[in-house]
């Protein structure tokens, strides 16, 4: 396929986006059913909040003594899988990976790449340095081969065209593929998907995936998926390329398996998705299939920095499974692509951050109303509220401010306007003359309260102060008590 | 200074968090109750039926007919295997309709006359998930990955002794840790996708049907 | 609920939160009536005014700090505190201990006091175990609006439902997506006016299509979904749950 245009957004251009976003009714939709589907989808695979809480519990348990340990098993691993014939390689940034990448097809001769699905393929935008390069990368999974398709990102990180109907995936492949006509009907466009990509396993040189869990102890690799794309892209080419995040790795089978039981649920309603595909090293002598070499990438690109701090470190311990943007009302409003990120929705809103810095990313920590749905569907309970909190804080520092860890970005949010406003705030509600004057104030001036309050008054009527502050009724009151008592007396 | 000693020494520089227990996991799936063996059989099956794989049960005698007429229902006509045990035993139960395929040497020798002219691949479980009504395949040496994957049927069979409550009682009382082949594969339905508007379609890219004989003695499910 | 019921106290402060004073004050005293009607005696220091919520929630902990500060030294008797607001007594029943994390003498004091916090609807059930099968009133069916953080941080739901439940002639109807937010969020509904105002728009939305009037215990949420209805020009009311809950103790419709 010819390099396609990827729309390259940044998270900078967030709220004009939000604005295109919640003027498309249809957009709204797509999202909104789809958000109700995964939603119910997932309450069904959760029934018994006992058991629900305990391996959730499980599930945070894991991640957080994977990321206790993250240097130490990040070496295990390495030695494991080098064991197995695996090749390990590290990147610190996005290049790093890509020119890492490239190389191996380079010197492979490589002209062909297929591609499992991975974020991290995305995040370091691998398909578009490879094609710049004269290297066809294709996508095989089906919601990423459309998104591929259209000159579009994900907008889901697991269901990454989950902003199209169906119309438009059927103009969509009547324009893109040769020979496909015009049909909405699911099955039949599955199968057009399915007959351009089976030739394309076949002839690709190398294979790219993604990784869910990296077992330190037995050098394994676990993939989880449904379609079969992600095993044909790890079994049939020549060579298998893997990319991770240094977060991904866990101690032992054992640990991953609470995880195995949490993401599908949590993801996509499954008890189990189609396939669990554990992969430890190419093809052995005795074995007739299976990539001959293969290869990990792991990268960093700003996950240390989050590891870096004992509250944000809690950002890693997420498993990728979607829960937390298909319940965050943010995200069923604007949807994926407004954020202008890899990771779009209360995981990206945090993870973000660190990906890009604060500079780029500053709209993204006060885009939520801090409802909570997020924290309260994580399989692995990260409380991303207080992160958000966190990152508003860090975002709002005066420069200059000297902190133990500081983050890329920090005081990107720092406006003395708005600094002096919260000084003003504070000063008045922690003094008691000073609020008593505002009470006084809002309740004497209240016919004269504006008309136009900030953003409140777009969607709202303005507030006007009640006439007697509850102060003031309070008072009133106690002294009719103290009257009564009196003329008792 | 390479990468992988930049990364390593940033963490290793980190803030120390507060102190971590040793994840207690197998005490967790141990306070879960077990299921007896036709609870096993039952949830398995239903669990496989509910995600579109076609299941028989069958006794050890004949497992192998009731296979090779789920085949011939479907018009299979080239049907690839290994050279297990249970493959020998397929193969003498097969119809003359159809016709086995064993494939030599590696891949790269027999990749397009896979994908493009056998219908369908035999590959036997080693053990049977009860809780999520999925099949491990331990794939490496003489059972090909590519066997349960690109022919559009896959046909599996798996022994009613082999099955488990869960991947985690599986995985301990076969000790899977101690040993890991190339490909240890869990399947629980035929290849699927919702990715076009959450509507689900089977035969997204490996099998669009999976069939499964279970081999039982005197139980039906 | 299985746990052992808390000593019923015979006095109780009131926290009656910045927004109660000043936009919706009898709120705060349907409170209290409903409070001395269990017998009690309730005080409310006047020195009293926010517990630091905007500024912790918008990124601004020192700010936050410096009011919640002010507030703590206003509790210093072991009475319970009882906050008509479910964010409010969130914020200060599991946020307020954390402010102070630097400062171990103020944040023995934080914990002493956010260990009494109590929403409202939580305290009549749980505390006073209030008997309102006597009330009365008109029939009327209500929706109910829970706050996510007193949803989730202080079982505020829970609480409504069984108080409303209890009063005879009230039907609850439950509307779509019931558990989702207002689009509130504080300082969000101004920084991100859009999005709150897409949310807020759904939410009036599902409740008008069960209830001409709803029941909250959270004012931030109330003013929001209310003043947004009446900017579509819907007409649905909101009111705070200690006011609905007074007037059909006293046979009001």
């Amino acid at each position: 396929m010819s390099a396609q245009p990827l729309h390259f957004v940044s998270p900078a251009q967030f709220r004009g986006r939000v604005s295109e976003a919640l003027a498309d009714d249809g957009l709204r939709d797509n999202f909104r059913s789809a958000m109700n589907f995964l939603r119910d989808k997932r309450a069904s695979q959760f029934p018994d909040p006992v058991e629900t809480e305990a391996l959730r519990d499980l599930g945070e348990a894991v991640r957080k003594h994977a990321l206790a340990h993250l240097p130490a098993l990040l070496e295990k691993l390495e030695a494991n899988l080098q064991a197995r014939g695996v090749e390990v390689h590290w990147a610190d940034t996005p290049d790093e990976a890509c020119a890492l990448i490239h190389r191996i097809a380079t010197e492979a001769g490589a002209q062909r790449v297929i591609k499992g699905k991975s974020m991290v393929s995305e995040e370091v935008e691998l398909n578009h340095y490879l094609e710049a390069r004269g290297i066809d990368c294709l996508e095989s999974d089906m919601g990423e081969y459309i998104v591929q398709l259209a000159g579009e990102r994900p907008s889901h990180i697991v269901m990454p065209a989950i902003h199209k109907t169906k119309q438009d995936i059927a103009r969509l492949f009547e324009q893109k593929i040769p020979g496909a006509g015009y049909t909405e009907d699911v099955d039949a466009l599955i199968h057009t998907g399915r007959q351009v990509l089976r030739e394309r396993f076949m002839q690709a040189d190398i294979g790219i995936s993604g990784v869910n869990f990296a077992i330190a102890e037995t050098g394994t690799l676990w993939l989880v998926e449904n379609e079969g794309n992600g095993r044909l892209s790890t079994t049939v080419p020549d060579i298998h390329i893997a990319m991770m995040g240094i977060e991904k790795v866990v101690d032992t089978l054992e640990h991953a398996l609470p995880l195995a039981s949490l993401l599908p649920r949590s993801a996509t309603g499954q008890a189990a998705t189609t396939y669990f595909n554990l992969i430890t090293g190419p093809r052995r002598p005795g074995d007739q299939d299976g990539p001959r070499r293969m290869h990990l990438v792991l990268l960093d690109n700003g996950r240390s920095q989050a590891y870096a701090d004992a509250q944000l470190r809690a950002t890693l311990q997420c498993i990728r499974c979607g829960a937390c943007m298909n319940h965050c009302p943010v995200y069923a409003r604007v949807g994926g692509h407004a954020y202008g990120t890899t990771y779009p929705g209360p995981i990206g809103q945090i993870l973000s951050p660190h990906l890009l810095g604060l500079e780029a990313s500053r709209d993204l920590p006060t885009a939520s109303s801090l409802c909570g749905a997020c924290a309260e569907v994580c399989p692995v309970r990260i409380p991303i509220p207080s992160l958000l909190m966190r990152l508003r804080t860090e975002a709002n520092r005066a420069p200059g401010a000297r902190t133990a860890q500081p983050l890329a970005g920090q005081g990107a949010s720092f406006s003395l306007g708005q600094k002096l406003v919260w000084r003003f705030w504070s000063g008045i509600y922690a003094r008691t003359g000073p609020y008593r004057l505002l009470r006084w104030a809002a309740t004497r001036l209240r016919r004269w309260a504006p008309r136009r309050q900030m953003g409140w008054t777009q969607h709202r009527t303005p507030l006007v102060p009640a006439a007697r502050s509850l102060h003031d009724l309070m008072k009133a009151r106690r002294m009719a008590v103290s009257d009564r008592d009196v003329k008792k007396m | 200074m390479s990468a992988r000693d930049r990364i390593l020494a940033r963490l290793r520089a980190a803030e120390p968090g507060a102190p971590v227990a040793v994840p207690d996991v197998a005490g967790y799936y141990a306070r879960r109750s077990r299921l007896t063996a036709t609870e096993l059989l039952s949830q398995l099956c239903a669990r496989l039926r509910a995600s579109r794989a076609d299941v028989k049960v069958a006794a050890p005698d004949a497992w192998a007919s009731v296979a090779a007429e789920a085949l011939q229902q479907r018009g299979v006509r080239r049907l690839a295997l290994g050279s297990c045990a249970r493959a020998v035993t397929l193969a003498a139960a097969l119809p003359d309709t159809i016709e086995t395929v064993r494939f030599d040497g590696a891949i790269e020798g027999w990749k397009r006359a896979l994908f493009e002219t056998v219908d369908a691949g035999f590959t036997p479980a080693s053990a049977g998930i009860a809780a999520t009504g999925a099949l491990l395949l331990n794939h490496g040496g003489a059972l090909p990955r590519t066997l349960s994957l690109v022919p559009p049927v896959s046909l599996v069979c798996v022994d009613v002794h082999d099955l488990y409550d869960d991947l985690h009682h599986a995985a301990s009382v076969q000790r899977w840790a101690d040993d890991m082949p190339t490909n240890r594969v869990l399947v629980s339905s035929p290849s699927r996708t919702a990715d076009i508007q959450q509507t689900l379609a089977y035969g997204a890219h490996g099998p669009r049907e999976l069939i499964v004989v279970v081999i039982a003695d005197g139980e039906t499910a | 609920m299985h746990a052992a019921r808390p000593p019923r106290p015979d006095q109780v402060y009131l926290f009656g939160t910045c927004l109660i004073d000043l936009f919706v004050p009898e709120a705060g005293l349907d409170a209290v009536r409903l409070l001395e009607r269990e017998g009690l005696t309730v005080h409310y220091p006047q020195a009293q005014s926010c517990c630091g919520q905007p500024a912790w929630t918008s990124g601004n902990p020192d700010e936050a700090r410096r009011v919640a500060a002010a507030q703590i030294a206003l509790f210093d008797q072991p009475w319970p505190i009882v906050v008509p607001s479910g964010s409010c007594a969130g914020m200060m029943r599991h946020h307020w201990p954390a402010l102070f994390d630097d400062e171990p003498a103020l944040q023995a004091r934080a914990r002493d006091v956010a260990g009494r916090v109590h929403e409202l609807a939580g305290f009549l059930v749980e505390v006073l175990a209030v008997d309102y099968s006597g009330a009365g009133g008109e029939p009327v069916t209500v929706g109910l609006h829970t706050s996510c953080s007193a949803r989730r941080e202080m079982g505020t739901r829970v609480h409504g439902v069984q108080l409303l439940s209890a009063l005879p002639g009230v039907t609850l109807d439950t509307h779509a997506s019931e558990s989702e937010c207002c689009g509130f969020g504080g300082v969000f509904s101004l920084k991100h006016a859009d999005i709150s105002g897409a949310i807020v728009r759904d939410k009036v939305a599902s409740l008008s299509a069960v209830c001409e009037r709803f029941v909250t215990a959270d004012c931030g949420c109330m003013l929001n979904i209310t003043h947004a209805a009446e900017h579509q020009g819907r007409p649905l009311r909101g009111e705070h749950i200690a006011t609905f809950l007074r007037r059909r103790l006293e046979g009001e419709a």
